[in-house]
């Protein structure tokens, strides 16, 4: 009876607790070739114990990124904290290309000093060392700096690691209502914070260019209508609610600009709303359906998704403040359904969704060379948004018919899963560099 | 003339006391329809019922009973059954001008959102593109799209995707 009694109480706290929506991420797939890398627990200076465990953080980043393989905690047998003290020869037995050592020292002001250093063991020399202040708070962050710094490093490319991803989570509560949320995580899922909630659907999140604002829309009135909210200080603008269609809004790339799909002069067409002076001027003149569409990097052209041709495909059209500069010229011809593109920071790659014998993928084509290829292999994928350095692309998937987040690298090579512990995640977005 | 005044003071004072509003007098120069616009005085007609039949509407054996109507794959084809319900439809709001509805168009959860809620609405602009034909003011239809935002079936499969994609022929009040 006691135990019974005891079984009632955890349940009912276990249905009772606040159900925190915490994205935990998975590789799904590994990189043969990943080059290997030894991050050292760094040394904690200060009482108590470290506030928090810098290697591990640094180590995620870098073993999502596809191109390293760090050494697990277990076979890190020497344990140096300073070039100085580490044995080359040790480390090379190891095969490890690459080694990272550090550590962390309580201020008095209540501040943390890391200081870190990347060596090449191969080469026996330092390739970056920093010592970097940081408040309590800003550890996660400093810890992504870190691997910001490595990856740039090593790789030659920037990382994108201390950057943001918006997305959309949807639960349900035991009366069946659905609750729609807004939130900002750190790019490993960590950190959210939810900026808007709302009963009604929510959708198309987007990032303005300087990371601190988010274009959505929200169908809190009724009807699809497009907002612009401060993720900081929760300022919010009704941008755009015309009659019929208000949907897909993207910043051009310098942030002067709306792309966005409007219905109101009767089916769906891309407009330019000039944020300073709120004109709006008309993209595409077609009775198909025109929507959502993404800049080209260099804000002269719009990359949309149309079924002019009878099945959706994404076509790539001039613009400038006046409007279409040329004909929009059709870019993908592989099966009869692609749409929702995102292009590349550099302007090479084209993602999207595309449809094989019923199922929807992650695809990338090269705009340059024209090479298609299909990235995913799962059946209800989509809004890929690429990282701002443009080594992965994020996009939403489903897991045992749960919206998860996905990431996958943009030759394939690598995989991963984000998923909440309860309802759907979906639509992610990720931001530019200038996030923070 | 001094005592009437004072009944009226006297009078004044009791219904005031008593917590009565006075009615609304009218100012100089004023009619009495500016009287009551002033005072935001409301109207009322008497219902008569009019033409428009309840019982049709909750009839299950009317095709005015039907008001989901459902749609293929990326498509907007309207079937024939659903032609005969959206003429009955035609009929009773072309006879009704004062009767609106609301066409909410939804598509199922397979593709984009964004083309999804282009395609709701298209589904829902068939729709009123007959409606329209057959005699129904546009004023008295409105066209929403949700997409694939707001399902009605939970289910991943062919069935669940099937009644999802769909138009809802939604009378205010009913």
């Amino acid at each position: 009876m006691l135990k019974q009694l005891f079984a009632i109480i955890v349940l009912g706290l276990s249905l009772t607790s606040p159900s925190r929506a915490v994205l935990t991420i998975e590789i799904t797939q590994g990189v043969s070739g990943a080059s290997p890398i030894a991050i050292v627990p760094f040394e904690w200076v200060g009482n108590g114990a470290a506030p928090e465990q810098i290697h591990s953080i640094v180590a995620a980043d870098l073993q999502r990124s596809g191109f390293f393989q760090p050494l697990a905690d277990e076979d890190v047998v020497a344990r140096p904290h300073r070039a100085d003290q580490v044995n080359y020869t040790n480390w090379r037995a190891l095969n490890v290309d690459h080694l990272v050592v550090g550590r962390i020292q309580a201020m008095p002001d209540d501040t943390y000093q890391v200081q870190f250093q990347l060596l090449d063991v191969h080469k026996r020399s330092q390739l970056a060392g920093y010592n970097i202040r940081s408040g309590k708070s800003d550890l996660r962050r400093t810890a992504h700096q870190i691997s910001d710094i490595i990856y740039k490093a090593i790789t030659g490319q920037p990382g994108a690691f201390d950057t943001r991803i918006a997305y959309i989570t949807v639960t349900q509560n035991q009366k069946k209502q659905k609750s729609y949320r807004l939130a900002v995580a750190d790019s490993d899922g960590h950190n959210e914070q939810v900026i808007y909630e709302s009963k009604h659907p929510l959708m198309s999140p987007s990032w303005a260019p300087d990371g601190k604002r988010l274009v959505y829309v929200s169908f809190t009135r009724g009807r699809p209508e497009v907002y612009i909210q401060n993720i900081v200080t929760r300022k919010f603008e009704r941008i755009v609610a015309f009659n019929g269609l208000n949907s897909a809004p993207v910043f051009s790339p310098d942030g002067s600009k709306l792309a966005l799909t409007l219905s109101k002069d009767g089916n769906p067409e891309i407009y330019i709303l000039d944020m300073a002076t709120k004109k709006l001027t008309r993209v595409t003149r077609n009775f198909a359906i025109d929507t959502e569409p993404a800049w080209m990097p260099d804000g002269r052209a719009i990359v949309f998704t149309s079924d002019r041709g009878g099945s959706p495909q994404l076509y790539r059209i001039g613009v400038n403040a006046q409007g279409a500069t040329e004909r929009a010229k059709r870019l993908t011809f592989e099966g009869n359904y692609n749409a929702r593109g995102s292009v590349s920071p550099d302007g090479r790659y084209l993602a999207m969704v595309h449809r094989e014998e019923g199922r929807y993928r992650i695809a990338v084509q090269d705009l340059k060379a024209g090479h298609f290829r299909v990235l995913t292999d799962s059946r209800l994928d989509e809004s890929p948004s690429f990282s701002p350095n443009g080594s992965m692309i994020i996009y939403a998937t489903e897991d045992n018919y749960r919206g998860v987040l996905a990431a996958v690298s943009v030759d394939g090579r690598s995989q991963q899963r984000l998923s909440l512990r309860t309802g759907d995640v979906r639509e992610p977005a990720w931001s530019s560099f200038k996030s923070r | 003339m001094g005592k009437v005044l004072m009944y009226v003071l006297l009078a004044g004072l009791i219904l005031g006391l008593s917590g009565c509003e006075f009615q609304p007098v009218k100012k100089h120069g004023e009619d009495d329809e500016q009287a009551a616009q002033r005072d935001r005085d409301t109207r009322y007609g008497v219902d008569e019922g009019g033409p428009l039949s309840i019982t049709a509407l909750d009839d299950p054996d009317s095709p005015l009973s039907v008001r989901v109507l459902y749609f293929p794959l990326d498509g907007v084809a309207i079937s024939n059954e659903d032609r005969d319900v959206i003429a009955a439809h035609a009929r009773l709001l072309s006879s009704n001008p004062d009767v609106t509805v609301v066409l909410e168009g939804h598509a199922d959860e397979r593709g984009t959102r964004e083309y999804n809620l282009a395609l709701g609405e298209r589904r829902a602009k068939a729709v009123q593109q007959l409606l329209v034909l057959q005699g129904v003011a546009q004023s008295q239809i409105q066209v929403i799209s949700f997409g694939e935002e707001r399902p009605v079936a939970l289910g991943h499969d062919e069935e669940a995707w099937r009644l999802n994609r769909r138009v809802e022929i939604l009378y205010s009040g009913y």
